[in-house]
């Protein structure tokens, strides 16, 4: 039992490297197609991430008029919290308002001037409301048009903000759902692709396969060396792509950085190392075997 | 010990041929335990073909075939390993697995059946001295003669202790010193238990065995002698 399956391994392992090229093929359609999914995979979070700093974009805010006292809008904001939509809200008193815009203009003489010709503070006291959901924020809009302290409310510039919210919200589902489709449709394309390359491989074997069930050989002590072979070609091809990725992605990262503050690819990689070896693994011997095993039965019915 | 009642072999016509291709008709014989029968007759007779229904390479399309009692016309896919592990088969075009090399292709006979290393280790040297291809260890079919390949198949073929020696022109490319000793060891392993089955046309050999000759033209069976000669 054992020395037999012994030789399956010594078999699988011999035919490796007496068909180099073979192997080399299987090896690099395997490559490619973990490639495939470990970029998919780690796509799928900088989409995540994407669609997170877009949802923090999206937010209320609320203004009160001039004679509004601080004591009231606390109040409100103190219901607002209240609503269990509502994530974060942050008070910006009329002082505050315009300390943080002069700092922010301080060096255009234009705006500096004008605010000198307005006199005053300008500004209205703000909450600036941020939902869990971009769905939510119509909840709080309404809530905002029905509470008592109504009246003290200048503006709400959701009704201005809100079609660029929907727009917003329509472009994160959309993504969503093509982004899955597409991934969907990637993957299966390239097994595929990694499967009809092993079937050719294998279709060279074609003759060796009839002779060895004609000697008297069982259909697993046939199958067993090509499956081996499959599961050894996926992990290398695995080892390979885990090592160029890791170069990539340390590379790429401060550039991506760049683009997308706060987004650390590299980081990304490293935290789920072991799930990424996990998928890439997988995806790699599981196809190897697999592809294997559906390539040799058609040759096995002699 | 093999038994054939009414076999025919029938290939269905293809887009060439008009008409269907008849290898073997109505064929019936036994060979009994130990016997030394040998199959004669021009090329294209049905030599090949009857050996390969044996092997259950092929199925009859008319008849059954026996093998130890059993029908192996009704032989199922799993049971064949089984079988064909008794029989020796020495194919005309040799039949060696390319990847291998000489030493492993015969081994691989011992390792089907599930030998141990110490007896692959023990038998397959004798069996390369007895063939004379021990110089030949190492190399792959693909750097043999066609006679060191003949050669090498006949090894594989017995070196399991088959029941039953199923031998394709054995002897075709081999020059007379080893035509020689191929039929010797093909008689001596007879001597010893084995059944063979020779199918052959050169009409030396036959004339000097003198052991039955079962005779084919054109697919039908048409003289079985006990002390055959290769009539012409």
């Amino acid at each position: 039992m054992f020395t037999t399956l012994g030789r399956i391994f010594k078999f699988g392992w011999q035919n490796i490297f007496r068909d180099g090229g073979l192997t080399a093929a299987t090896i690099f359609i395997l490559f490619l197609t973990i490639s495939l999914t470990t970029s998919l995979f780690l796509l799928k979070d900088i989409g995540q991430f994407l669609i997170t700093s877009l949802q923090e974009k999206a937010d209320i805010s609320v203004y009160f008029k001039t004679e509004a006292n601080e004591d009231d809008i606390l109040n409100v904001r103190k219901e607002l919290s209240n609503i269990p939509e509502v994530k974060e809200i942050k008070y910006v008193s009329k002082e505050e308002a315009l300390s943080s815009f002069i700092e922010q203009h301080k060096d255009s003489q234009i705006l500096m001037e004008s605010l000198e010709e307005v006199g005053g503070n300008p500004f209205l006291a703000s909450l600036n409301i941020k939902a869990f959901q971009v769905e939510q924020y119509q909840l709080v809009a309404n809530f905002l048009e029905n509470t008592i302290y109504k009246d003290l409310i200048e503006k709400v510039d959701y009704y201005q903000r809100k079609p660029v919210i929907e727009r917003i919200f329509s472009l994160i589902s959309a993504i969503n759902r093509s982004g899955i489709l597409f991934s969907l449709i990637l993957v299966i394309l390239a097994i595929l692709v990694t499967f009809n390359t092993i079937r050719l491989a294998i279709y060279n074997s074609g003759e060796e396969i009839k002779i060895q069930r004609l000697v008297g050989a069982s259909n697993w002590f046939i199958r067993g060396p090509f499956l081996v072979q499959g599961a050894i070609s996926g992990f290398f091809a695995t080892l390979i792509c885990l090592l160029i990725f890791t170069l990539i992605s340390w590379q790429l990262s401060p550039r991506i950085d760049f683009f997308f503050p706060g987004l650390n690819l590299f980081q990304f990689f490293i935290g789920n190392f072991w799930i990424i070896i996990l998928i890439q693994l997988a995806t790699g011997v599981g196809l190897g075997i697999i592809s294997s095993a559906i390539a040799v039965r058609k040759y096995l019915k002699v | 010990m093999i038994k054939f009642e009414k076999v025919s072999k029938v290939y269905s016509a293809n887009l060439k041929s008009e008409r269907p291709t008849s290898a073997l008709e109505d064929i019936s014989f036994e060979v009994k335990e130990k016997e030394f029968v040998s199959i004669v007759g021009r090329s294209g007779a049905g030599k090949t073909t009857l050996l390969r229904l044996i092997l259950a390479e092929e199925k009859p399309s008319q008849g059954k075939i026996f093998f130890d009692e059993e029908d192996i016309t009704k032989i199922k896919a799993g049971e064949l390993p089984e079988l064909r592990r008794k029989i020796g088969a020495v194919f005309q075009d040799y039949k060696l697995l390319p990847a291998k090399t000489t030493y492993e292709n015969i081994a691989y006979a011992l390792e089907v059946i599930g030998a141990s290393e110490k007896e692959i280790v023990r038998d397959v040297p004798k069996v390369l001295e007895i063939v004379g291809l021990a110089e030949r260890v190492n190399n792959f079919p693909a750097e043999l003669s066609g006679g060191e390949k003949q050669r090498a198949a006949i090894a594989r073929a017995l070196i399991h202790r088959p029941e039953v020696i199923l031998a394709d022109e054995p002897t075709g490319n081999l020059d007379p010193y080893h035509t020689l000793d191929i039929i010797r060891l093909l008689l001596k392993i007879n001597e010893l238990g084995t059944t063979v089955i020779l199918a052959t046309h050169n009409k030396e050999i036959i004339n000097s065995l003198g052991k039955r000759v079962i005779t084919l033209e054109k697919g039908k069976l048409i003289r079985d002698e006990e002390n055959g000669r290769f009539i012409l």
